[in-house]
C-alpha cells in the first residue's frame, strides 16, 4: 500500500521546518497578536501528523525519539507550577506577573510575562495529546 | 505562608524527595533519610508547648478560595497541640520501628514511606485547621493513605479486602460529613470552626430545622472513622496493614480524629440533649462489645484492635459526658470527664503504641501471632515480655500506670452524671456506670490474655515456623520510649496536666486557665471499688475464661455479614445494571447522548420559557455569507449520500474549513485559525481510524433504524438552532466584554483579548481543560494498549 510519492516527499521535507518554526511565532505572538499555546501546539502537531501522512510512524518515532506521554505531564506540570508561583507571593493561585519593559542581553528591549511560561505548558499539552493519541492509534496494528 | 502552614505541608513536600534518596542510596533503608522530618516537627511543636499553655493560639490563614469562604486557615490551640505532639512523636517512633521491621530489600519500602508520610501530613491537617473545607479535604486524605497502607501487601486477598472495606466505611463517613458541613454552613455562614463557635454563642440555631441533620451527619463522620459500634468491622480487618502502620494510624492518630471532630465541635452541637445522649450512648455500647469481643480473639492483632475500638468509645462516652457537663454548665462534671478524655487519649496512644509494637516483634520473632500457638516467651524473649506487661497492665487500669489513673477519672466521671436529671434513675441513664464497669473487668481480662497466653505457659516450639530469639535493639527502642512514657506519665501526671491536658480542655469550650490536678490517691470513694472490683472479678473471669468462653458461640455476630451483604449486592445490581446499557456498540452511546441531550435541552427552554425571537438587532446578509452558507449545507448533505468513507472525511473536512471562513468573515482570526488547524489534525485522525475499520462499504441498514436516525439528527440540529436564536434575543445581563475591553491591556499586559482570557482572566478553565485534554490522552492511550495485551493473551 506504500506509495513512493516523491512530490509530496520531497515539499513536506522543507515545509514541515516551516511549520514548526510558523508554530513557535504563534506561541510568541500570542499575547498580542492571534496566536497563543493552544494554536502553536496545534500547529506543531499538525507539521508532525503531516511527516506521519507522507512517510510513516516508524519514521516519525525516528526523529522524535519521545513518549508524548510524557510531554503531556510536562506541560500539564509546567501550567500548574506556574500558577502556584503566585501562592508563593501571598496572591491567588494562577495571578501572573509581567514586566513590559525588561532588557535582556541579546534580545534588547522585550516584555516578560508569566502567561508565556502558562502557555508553554498549554502548548506542549497539546503537541502531547494529539501525538499520543495519533501515535497509538497509529501503532495499533 | 507562615511556618504553621509549611509544618502542615512539609510532610507532602517531603515525599517528592523519597524516590531520590531511594533510588541514589540503595544501601541506606529510607526510614533513616524520612526519621528527621517527625523529630523536627515534633520539636517545633515542642517549642509551642509555652504560648498554648497559655492559652495563646497560632493562628495563620492564607486565602484558598475567597469567593467561598474557604481559606487554608490553621490554628494551633491546646487541643490541636496534643494531637499535633501525638502524630509527630508517635510518627517518629513508628518510623524508627518500621526501619527494623521492613526489610529494605524485600519490601517496597520507598512506597511505604510516601504513603506514611501522605497520612502524617493530612492528620497534622485534620487537627491543625481551622477551616472545616480544609479539614474535610485532609480527612479524606487521612482515608486514601489508610487505604493504601492496609493495602501495602496489596499480593494478600485479606489485605485488598482490609483495604476496600475501611475505604468503604470511612470514605462513605466522610461523605457524610461533607453533607454535615455544608449543613453547618447553610445555619451559620461561615466555614471557620472558630467563626461557628463565636456565632452559636451568640444566636443558638438549635431551633433551625436542619439542626439534627447536621449533626447526624457529622457523628456519621466521627464515628465511622473512630471505629464506633456498628462501624467498627473495618478495623479488625484493617489489621492486615504491616505492624508500625497499625501501631500509628489505627491505635495513636487516626482513628482518634473523629474523636476530635467530636471534642472540636462539642461547643456548637452540645446544647442538644440528643448530642449528648448519641455520644455518650454509643462510646459506652463500642466499650463493651469492644472489650467483650476482644476476650474471644486468638490474633494477638485481633484482640489489640478490638481492644482500641473498646478504648475509642471509652473516650468518646468521656466527651459525651463533657458535653453534658457543659450543657447544665456544672463546671467539675464537665473538667473531670473532659480531663479523663484526653488523659485516657495520651495514655491510650502510649500503652497501645507499646503493645502493637510489642505484637510485632512476636509476630516477626515467631512467625505467628496465634495466640494458641504461642507460650512461654517469657524467658526468650525479656524485654518484650516486660515491654508487654507495663503496656498491659496500664491497660487494665492497675496502679501505677498511667492507664490506672485515667480509669479512675473515667469511673469518676460516670458516677458524676448522678447529678444530671437526664440520667436520673428513672432514665436509663443509670446504665452507663454499670455498663462502663462490666466493660472495664473485660478490658482486665483480654489485657491478661494478652501478656499471660503469649509469654507463660508451656512453650510450644513445634508449632512455631522459626526459633524465637529476643528482638535486636533498634527494634526495641521505641515500645521502651513508650512503655518509659507509660511509666513517667503514670507516676508523675502532673508533667502532664497543666502544660498540655489543662490547655487542650479550655481550648474546646474556651474559658481561662484551668489548673488540672491528677491524684492516685482519692480516698476511699466508690471509684476505687469499683477500681477493686474490677481486679477481682477480671482475674475471676480470666482464670476461668475456658468455661464461659463457649458463650461466644451462641451469640451471632451480624454487622460483617451486613456489611458483605450490602456490598456484594450492590456490586451485583450495579455491574447487572451497567452491562444492561454499555453494549459496546457506539451507535448506541451516541443514541443515549443525543437523546438525552433533546430530552433536557429542550425541556429546560421551553419550561423556562426561554424562548424568544428578537430581529432588531440583525445584521444585513452580505455575499460572502450566502455562498459560505451554500457550501456548507451541500457538502453537509452529500456527507449522507457519499458511498465510501474516504468522501465522507474530506466533506466533513470541507464543511469545518468552511465554517472557519465564517469566523474570518466576522474577524475572529484566533477562532478561525484555531478551527483550520483542527479540522486539519481531525481529518488525520480520522483518516488513521478509518485505516482500521473493516474494508467494506456501508452496510445497508434497516428502514427504522435509518428513520430514528434521521429524527434524532434533525431534532439535534433544531434544538442547537432554537438555543442559538434565543441565546442571540435574550440580553438578560450586560455583557462582559467591555470589561475584558477596558482591562486587558491594564491588568494583563496583552493587547490580544482571546488569549488574555485564555491564559490569564479565565486561566483556570484553560488549566482544567488542559487536564481533561490529558486525561483523554491517557484513556485512549491505555484502552487501546491494554486492548493489545488483552489480544496477546488470547493469541498464548
Amino acid at each position: 500500500m506504500k506509495i513512493n510519492n516523491l512530490v509530496l516527499q520531497t515539499i513536506t521535507k522543507v515545509i514541515v521546518f516551516l511549520i514548526l518554526l510558523y508554530s513557535v511565532d504563534l506561541f510568541f505572538a500570542g499575547h498580542y497578536t492571534p496566536g497563543g499555546g493552544f494554536i502553536g501546539g496545534l500547529m506543531a502537531s499538525g507539521a508532525i501528523v503531516l511527516l506521519l501522512i507522507t512517510y510513516d510512524i516508524k519514521f516519525v518515532k525516528k526523529i522524535f525519539p519521545i513518549n508524548f506521554i510524557y510531554v503531556t505531564a510536562i506541560g500539564l506540570l509546567i501550567s500548574t507550577l506556574t500558577g502556584m508561583i503566585a501562592v508563593l507571593f501571598n496572591k491567588p493561585f494562577l495571578t501572573h506577573f509581567f514586566n513590559k519593559h525588561a532588557h535582556l542581553p541579546l534580545l534588547g528591549e522585550t516584555s516578560l510575562h508569566t502567561a508565556a511560561l502558562f502557555d508553554l505548558g498549554v502548548f506542549l499539552v497539546v503537541v502531547g495529546v494529539t501525538m499520543t493519541i495519533i501515535q497509538t492509534i497509529g501503532e495499533d496494528d | 505562608m507562615s511556618i504553621l502552614h509549611w509544618v502542615v505541608l512539609s510532610p507532602f513536600l517531603y515525599t517528592l524527595l523519597i524516590p531520590i534518596a531511594y533510588k541514589l542510596m540503595k544501601k541506606v533503608h529510607t526510614g533513616w533519610f524520612v526519621l528527621p522530618l517527625p523529630i523536627l516537627l515534633f520539636i517545633y511543636f515542642c517549642s509551642n508547648i509555652g504560648a498554648t499553655s497559655n492559652l495563646q493560639a497560632k493562628t495563620e490563614s492564607i486565602a484558598w478560595i475567597p469567593s467561598l469562604g474557604i481559606d487554608f486557615s490553621v490554628k494551633l490551640d491546646g487541643l490541636g497541640m496534643l494531637f499535633s505532639l501525638l502524630i509527630s512523636g508517635i510518627g517518629a517512633l513508628v518510623i524508627l520501628y518500621s526501619i527494623y521491621y521492613l526489610d529494605k530489600n524485600k519490601e517496597k519500602i520507598n512506597q511505604f514511606y510516601v504513603y506514611l508520610l501522605l497520612f502524617m501530613g493530612a492528620m497534622l491537617g485534620v487537627v491543625l485547621s481551622d477551616n472545616l473545607i480544609a479539614l474535610y479535604m485532609f480527612w479524606e486524605i487521612t482515608s486514601i493513605s489508610s487505604f493504601l497502607l492496609i493495602g501495602f501487601w496489596n499480593n494478600r486477598s485479606n489485605s485488598r479486602y482490609g483495604a476496600i472495606k475501611s475505604m468503604a466505611i470511612t470514605v462513605f463517613g466522610g461523605l457524610s460529613l461533607l453533607a454535615g458541613i455544608i449543613l453547618l454552613y447553610i445555619m451559620t455562614g461561615s466555614f471557620t470552626i472558630s467563626e461557628i463557635i463565636t456565632i452559636v454563642q451568640q444566636e443558638s440555631i438549635i431551633s433551625h430545622p436542619l439542626f439534627i441533620l447536621a449533626m447526624i451527619c457529622i457523628l456519621l463522620g466521627a464515628f465511622t472513622k473512630s471505629a464506633q459500634f456498628p462501624f467498627h468491622i473495618w478495623l479488625p480487618d484493617a489489621m492486615e496493614a504491616p505492624t508500625p502502620v497499625s501501631s500509628y494510624l489505627h491505635s495513636a492518630t487516626m482513628v482518634k480524629a473523629g474523636i476530635y471532630l467530636v471534642a472540636r465541635l462539642s461547643p456548637v452541637f452540645a446544647v442538644s440533649g440528643y448530642w449528648i445522649w448519641i455520644v455518650s450512648l454509643v462510646g459506652i455500647i463500642t466499650l463493651l462489645y469492644g472489650s467483650f469481643f476482644a476476650v474471644k480473639q486468638v490474633d494477638l492483632k485481633g484482640l489489640l484492635a478490638y481492644s482500641t475500638i473498646s478504648q475509642l468509645g471509652m473516650i468518646m462516652s468521656l466527651l459525651g459526658i463533657g458535653a453534658a457537663g457543659a450543657h447544665y454548665n456544672n463546671d467539675s462534671v464537665y473538667y473531670v470527664a473532659t480531663a479523663a478524655a484526653v488523659f485516657h487519649l495520651v495514655n491510650h496512644a502510649t500503652f497501645k503504641g507499646s503493645l502493637f509494637m510489642m505484637v510485632g516483634i512476636v509476630d516477626h520473632e515467631t512467625g505467628t501471632r496465634d495466640i494458641r500457638r504461642l507460650g512461654g516467651l517469657m524467658k526468650i524473649m525479656p524485654i518484650t515480655f516486660a515491654i508487654a506487661l507495663i503496656g498491659s497492665l496500664s491497660m487494665a487500669g492497675i496502679p501505677p500506670f498511667n492507664g490506672f489513673l485515667s480509669k479512675e477519672m473515667f469511673f469518676a466521671s460516670m458516677l458524676n452524671i448522678r447529678e444530671f436529671n437526664m440520667f436520673q434513675l428513672d432514665t436509663w441513664g443509670v446504665l452507663l456506670p454499670i455498663i462502663a464497669w462490666i466493660g472495664s473487668i473485660f478490658t482486665f481480662v483480654y489485657s491478661m490474655i494478652l501478656v499471660f497466653k503469649t509469654f507463660t505457659g508451656r512453650y510450644q516450639p513445634e508449632k512455631l515456623s522459626t526459633k524465637p530469639h529476643e528482638a535486636p535493639m533498634g527494634m526495641l527502642i521505641s515500645p521502651i520510649v513508650l512503655v518509659s512514657l507509660v511509666l513517667v506519665f503514670g507516676l508523675f501526671p502532673g508533667l502532664l496536666a497543666n502544660t498540655i491536658l489543662s490547655p487542650a480542655i479550655t481550648s474546646i469550650y474556651g474559658g481561662g486557665v484551668y489548673d488540672l490536678h491528677i491524684y492516685h490517691w482519692h480516698g476511699f470513694e466508690p471509684e476505687l471499688f469499683m477500681t477493686i472490683g474490677v481486679i477481682v472479678f477480671g482475674t475471676i473471669l480470666y482464670l476461668t475464661v475456658r468455661k464461659w468462653a463457649v458463650i461466644y458461640q451462641s451469640i451471632p455476630v451480624i454487622w460483617n455479614s451486613i456489611y458483605d451483604k450490602l456490598f456484594g449486592e450492590t456490586e451485583n445490581l450495579f455491574s447487572r445494571m451497567t452491562n444492561r446499557y454499555m453494549t459496546g456498540s457506539l451507535r448506541t452511546y451516541l443514541f443515549y447522548i443525543f437523546t438525552f441531550f433533546i430530552l433536557i435541552l429542550s425541556y429546560t427552554l421551553f419550561a423556562k420559557d426561554g424562548f424568544t425571537i428578537d430581529t432588531l438587532r440583525l445584521a444585513p446578509i452580505g455575499g460572502y455569507e450566502v455562498v459560505l452558507s451554500l457550501v456548507l449545507v451541500v457538502s453537509a448533505i452529500s456527507i449522507l449520500f457519499s458511498k465510501s468513507r474516504l468522501t465522507s472525511i474530506i466533506l466533513l473536512g470541507a464543511v469545518g474549513y468552511t465554517v472557519s471562513l465564517f469566523y474570518v468573515v466576522f474577524r475572529a482570526p484566533d477562532l478561525a485559525l484555531t478551527q483550520l488547524v483542527i479540522e486539519t489534525v481531525s481529518v488525520a485522525l480520522f483518516l488513521l481510524c478509518f485505516y482500521h475499520l473493516p474494508r467494506n462499504a456501508r452496510k445497508k441498514e434497516s428502514i427504522p433504524f435509518k428513520l430514528s436516525n434521521a429524527v434524532i439528527s434533525v431534532l439535534v440540529g433544531l434544538v442547537i438552532m432554537l438555543i442559538a436564536i434565543a441565546s442571540y434575543s435574550t440580553k438578560l445581563f450586560d455583557s462582559i466584554s467591555q470589561y475584558y475591553v477596558e482591562n486587558t491591556y491594564l491588568k494583563a499586559a496583552g493587547e490580544n483579548m482571546v488569549n488574555v482570557i485564555l491564559v490569564d482572566f479565565r486561566g483556570f478553565d484553560t488549566l482544567f481543560e488542559i487536564a481533561v485534554l490529558s486525561i483523554a490522552a491517557i484513556g485512549i492511550y491505555s484502552m487501546i494498549t491494554l486492548r493489545m495485551g488483552g489480544k496477546k493473551n488470547e493469541n498464548k
